[in-house]
């Protein structure tokens, strides 16, 4: 496998906080990984060092095969980036912003360039319409066809899809995997499950440090999380009776039912013990991702985390 | 619905955690008012004594000196030069050098003593008429005394017939002391001031509020070439202001034009650059606009009140005069006015154009310095 970003030791402090902390980073050439962590943890801040707008404390390796961060400018050529607010001029229009891109990075055919990315969008209609005047949901997607105009080999995208709907974010999403199936390598970061879900791998970042690395199925199988449901009348007001209960490490309400995780087997079924009865009914079910980042979250320093947003 | 107190009251505090929580602001509120108070207050004089002068005396009697000694005891003029010609003195005061110029005619003496109308001459720079008011004024009693002492026993003249001599002064530039042919061609240079630093400290303040700044330094564009294509609009804008301004001078006040259109043109042109790129750079400090705003204010008052538009910079204290001196306006002031009222040509403003070019490099050069191509 050839790595698209291999850097290690990457660290930056602002004042007295420690945003990213010796952070070794690697992300395979075509695939989309995912960046996970709780808000605060360092996400935005190791994008911005990949990208060369933040100058990194310490931190070495390659990007794109290019040493890192001495050719931070030559990387910065092949590199997307989408900022996690949207960051297009508003008060241009959709084409005029297109073409500004295109001209920043020296490309050719600038008309026809900006005629493809309009196309792909299909806003050719909607090519004089001011970019502030889109929706949530285009902003986001002509903000990811103005990142990729000057094709470059690596995306890196800050929470995309924050405050977009399901059906945009699907959309979004779909153009993701094309843009890597023509061989981008994306690094995406996300809070929704469901988009960690959809990505090859995933970095999960907690408090400025890596802590998790590796394909969904792997961060679940190396959790060694065992999850039960509860389902039956008002399962969900369980939780308050079942938390904090010897064994039980995370009680989740999934709607009406209610998922208790632990990763000690005997424990766990000791403390369920006692509700194993009408009207619930209990199943083993395999762990979410989600309830896998909430135990690493928690074995890993607790609510400490939401200080440092 | 009634008006609830303590809404309001968590409004006002609300506010007011806000603003001690804007450094840069708190520290304005506080510190422009006290400074510019001390500043003003100190620096401002509208009625300057002083004034450098120059003489040309052509007649070397014992009257002549008292005469001189009096002009200097009134504390208007500082007789700094003692000219050989007339056209030296010319020279002095297009150039702007001295204020007065004062001839004392070889027959001087000899007229006194025969009671013939003898005459001294007062040529005054009077493009700003509240520069040379107090002087001229002073000059009105001179005749009065200042031959007191020499003119007694044999020479005494009875009062009846009046003062011994005459005092003729020659009002230059603006000899109706219409005010307007000062000011006007004052505001050219502090209209650009105001309008260019803000524009520019805005737009770039702009760029950063709103997230786009992230944006444009992702991007492979060097700082010089965004320094570059963000001024060059507004320098269009400034030179629009600048014809604006200039034609309706001519049209609704009527101020003379006298030509000096090269450094006139050159002047204007460094310092709408020099103005843009001081907005420039104070975009690169402030994280609002409002911020951008506020210093862009505290740049301005300065600039009218120390640089001899509103008051005569003559009359400031030599510290304000050089705290003046570093201001651009000054420069651009000199320029105008030599241009405008007085005609000069580009030999005798490249002071006063050396002075603007030297702030376009230093600001700009500072600019480029602090525009950081990161978010460090």
């Amino acid at each position: 496998m050839t790595l698209a970003i291999d850097v290690a030791d990457l660290s930056k402090g602002f004042g007295s906080l420690q945003a990213v902390d010796h952070v070794a980073i690697q992300v395979e050439e075509g695939h989309i990984t995912g960046f996970l962590g709780p808000n605060g943890s360092g996400k935005t801040t190791t994008l911005r060092m990949l990208c060369g707008l933040l100058t990194p404390d310490s931190g070495k390796g390659q990007v794109l095969g290019l040493d890192f961060p001495a050719e931070a400018e030559r990387i910065k050529r092949q590199t997307g980036y989408m900022t996690q607010r949207f960051s297009l001029y508003e008060d241009l229009t959709i084409e005029e912003n297109l073409a500004f891109i295109a001209r920043v990075y020296s490309l050719d055919r600038i008309h026809e360039r900006v005629d493809e990315t309009l196309d792909k969008l299909g806003l050719r209609d909607r090519r004089k319409q001011l970019a502030g005047n889109l929706s949530g949901g285009w902003k986001q997607r002509l903000a990811l066809a103005a990142s990729v105009m000057h094709e470059p080999k690596l995306l890196l995208l800050d929470e995309p899809t924050a405050g977009v709907d399901p059906q945009a974010r699907r959309d979004f999403w779909d153009e993701i995997h094309r843009l890597a199936d023509e061989g981008i390598t994306v690094l995406v970061s996300t809070h929704y499950m469901d988009e960690a879900e959809r990505c090859h791998d995933i970095a999960y970042i907690f408090n400025g440090r890596l802590i998790a690395r590796g394909t969904g199925g792997e961060l679940i199988a190396q959790s060694g999380l065992i999850t039960f449901e509860a389902e039956g009348e008002r399962a969900d007001r369980l939780a308050r009776d079942l938390a904090g209960k010897p064994g039980i490490e995370m009680v989740a309400p999934f709607g009406a039912a209610l998922h208790v995780s632990g990763t000690d087997r005997a424990a766990l079924e000791k403390a369920i013990a006692p509700f194993r009865r009408d009207p619930w009914t209990w199943s083993e079910v395999s762990p979410t991702l989600e309830d896998v980042f909430i135990q690493l979250m928690r074995t890993h320093g607790g609510q400490e985390e939401n200080l440092a947003a | 619905m009634g008006l609830s107190l303590s809404r309001i009251a968590a409004v006002v505090a609300k506010e007011f955690i806000q603003l001690v929580r804007d450094r840069l602001t708190y520290a304005m509120i506080i510190g422009v008012p006290i400074g510019q108070l001390l500043l003003f207050g100190y620096a401002i004089n509208s009625d300057p004594k002083h004034l450098p002068t120059a003489v040309l005396v052509q007649d070397h009697g014992e009257l002549s000196r008292s005469v001189i000694g009096a002009l200097q005891r009134s504390g208007y003029f500082d007789v700094v030069s003692a000219a050989r010609s007339q056209g030296e003195m010319d020279k002095l005061i297009e150039r702007g050098t001295i204020q007065f110029a004062i001839t004392i005619p070889g027959d001087f003496t000899r007229r006194v003593v025969r009671r013939d109308d003898p005459q001294i001459l007062v040529e005054a720079d009077a493009s700003d008429p509240a520069a040379t008011g107090g002087a001229v004024a002073a000059l009105a009693q001179l005749p009065q005394y200042a031959l007191m002492h020499d003119l007694k026993g044999p020479l005494a003249t009875p009062s009846a017939t009046g003062p011994p001599f005459e005092v003729v002064v020659q009002r230059r530039y603006n000899p109706e002391s219409i005010t307007s042919y000062n000011i006007v061609p004052g505001l050219l240079a502090t209209i650009l001031t105001l309008t260019l630093v803000m524009m520019t400290a805005l737009a770039v303040t702009r760029e950063t509020e709103r997230g786009t700044m992230e944006m444009l330094l992702s991007t492979p564009v060097r700082p010089l070439e965004v320094m570059i294509g963000k001024l060059t609009p507004y320098v269009v804008v400034g030179v629009i202001q600048a014809a604006i301004i200039l034609v309706l001078a001519r049209l609704l006040f009527g101020v003379p034009l006298e030509g000096g259109w090269l450094a006139l043109a050159i002047g204007m042109l460094l310092f709408i650059v020099g103005s843009l790129a001081l907005g420039f750079l104070i975009s690169t400090v402030t994280r609002n606009q409002l911020q951008a705003m506020q210093m862009s204010v505290f740049y301005f008052l300065p600039s009218i009140l120390l640089s001899g538009f509103l008051f005569p910079f003559r009359g400031m204290p030599v510290w304000a005069q050089w705290l003046g001196t570093i201001l651009p306006v000054t420069h651009m002031l000199r320029v105008v006015r030599g241009s405008v009222l007085k005609g000069v040509g580009l030999g005798d403003q490249l002071g006063n154009l050396g002075a603007l070019a030297l702030f376009v490099l230093v600001v700009a050069g500072l600019a480029i310095k602090q525009y950081r191509t990161t978010l460090d």
